[in-house]
């Protein structure tokens, strides 16, 4: 069975309706005693991190991650949910879930220390269809979809993640953009797969019958 | 590379489809949800579905229709009219849409574009702008509101930057003057707003062929063009105007 984690930060939704499209059954809770006996989580979110930190930790996710990430255990984050299982966000300036080693830091900062976007032309939000380009031998939950093929971003930040080897498929945005980042039994989409078509789709069905193994989790 | 965006307008009314020609006359030209199904199969890039009553009558947002496109569209949409409490906010996006365009209701109450960003994030909140040409003012356009029908004291560009500053993650631009004319778009308005703020903007208002498109986009500076007419009754498909701007050398998601 696949758990939604349902904390009061939106698109929960469209998570909903794409699993009843390819035929997963799931479980949506803001109870997390009722997504402890899940196979497989899915952590959505959008808005703003501080805003999703506050709420983690109102409904008891914030330890109930930590434990399922230790334990092992299955956890894809989506957007706003694939920032916050690193260690730190300077969206408000919060101390995340630290699933993953890393930061999450505006575009803005990481384009200037890398003397790019000088002369403006690129956007804040990073919003719209980009293309993906596959890193460190790809990964299987993108089994199906070609390379190149693009998915819908919409994000202010992006995840340095301290270790390189994580990042599993680059977008290029003035930086390469990690946009799916996989360590042990934890993976991250900046991109929402809920909402890019088919080969989101493709993704959402390649987890939902994955058996992710508990892998090395030190990253 | 970061794509141009085709983005399809459908004006809903009384839960049907409409399209008028500068605001005005609409016909029922269909069910949006059957609609809205057959354009995502042609590879539209977003959908922006806008309750054209709703700012005029008072009706909240059209929840029902937006769980329905949720159900059978699996790319992002953005749901606008009658927006103008955080609540309306939070049922949209919970129904399933991914951005709420805040048009009327935010020149009314400009703190709901700061709030809702607050709380939803940026991205969420797209600026609806509705602009016709006018000299007196000092960008040479001003804002209309409630779908044209009220003239503000609001300067289209100092509008525009005002609502970024308060939180607005994306503009609609939408010309009064150019809307459903299929002439092209106003290209000055256009290039005047992208270049004035810092978040993507969508040109809006007189599409007729793909070339308005390739314009809006280079001429215009615009990262989305949003069409209605075009494919509505103009014999367009999704795959046709994309495989023309792609051979005009604009990056599109084919």
């Amino acid at each position: 069975m696949t758990g939604i984690v349902d904390y009061n930060a939106g698109n929960i939704r469209s998570v909903e309706h794409a699993l009843d499209a390819i035929g997963v059954p799931f479980v949506l809770s803001k109870k997390t005693g009722e997504l402890q006996n899940c196979d497989r989580l899915i952590f959505p979110g959008v808005g703003d991190a501080s805003y999703a930190m506050q709420q983690l930790k109102l409904t008891g996710f914030d330890s109930f991650l930590k434990d399922w990430a230790a334990a092992g255990r299955p956890l894809i984050g989506i957007c706003l949910g694939s920032q916050i299982i690193f260690d730190h966000s300077e969206e408000g300036d919060v101390t995340c879930l630290g699933l993953i080693k890393g930061n999450i830091r505006h575009f803005a900062d990481v384009w200037k220390e890398n003397g790019i976007n000088a002369d403006g032309t690129l956007k804040v939000p990073h919003m719209g269809w980009n293309d993906i380009a596959y890193e460190n031998g790809g990964s299987p939950l993108l089994d199906g979809v070609p390379e190149h093929s693009n998915f819908y971003f919409v994000h202010s930040y992006v995840i340095q993640p301290d270790d390189g080897n994580v990042v599993k498929a680059y977008a290029d945005y003035g930086i390469q953009v990690p946009a799916v980042v996989e360590c042990g039994s934890i993976a991250a989409f900046q991109f929402h797969p809920e909402k890019s078509g088919t080969y989101g789709m493709q993704i959402l069905r390649n987890y939902c019958k994955a058996d992710l193994s508990k892998g090395d989790a030190s990253c | 590379m970061l794509k141009k965006r085709i983005i399809i307008c459908l004006d809903v009314k009384d839960g049907r489809t409409t399209k008028g020609v500068k605001f005005q006359n609409n016909k029922d030209i269909g069910d949006p949800v059957e609609m809205a199904a057959e354009y995502y199969r042609q590879g539209v890039d977003e959908l922006v579905f806008y309750d054209i009553m709703a700012s005029a009558s008072g009706r909240g947002p059209i929840l029902g229709l937006i769980a329905r496109v949720a159900s059978q569209v699996f790319i992002p949409f953005c749901v606008g009219g009658g927006i103008g409490t955080l609540e309306d906010i939070r049922s949209t996006i919970l129904a399933g849409a991914e951005k709420v365009s805040l048009n009327s209701q935010a020149v009314k109450n400009p703190d709901l574009i700061k709030q809702g960003a607050r709380i939803f994030g940026n991205q969420c909140i797209v600026l609806g702008m509705d602009a016709a040409k006018d000299d007196s003012m000092p960008s040479g356009y001003r804002i209309y509101t409630n779908g044209g029908r009220i003239k503000t004291e609001l300067d289209a560009r100092e509008w525009a930057q005002k609502a970024v500053s308060l939180g607005a993650g994306e503009i609609v631009l939408n010309s009064i003057d150019t809307d459903g004319v299929r002439q092209g778009y106003e290209l000055t308005l256009t290039r005047m707003i992208s270049e004035s703020v810092d978040v993507p903007v969508i040109a809006s208002g007189g599409a007729g062929v793909t070339q308005h498109l390739a314009d809006a986009f280079t001429k215009g500076k615009a990262d989305a063009a949003l069409i209605a007419t075009m494919v509505h009754s103009g014999g367009y498909t999704v795959g046709q105007i994309k495989k023309e701007l792609d051979a005009d050398g604009i990056p599109v998601r084919l």
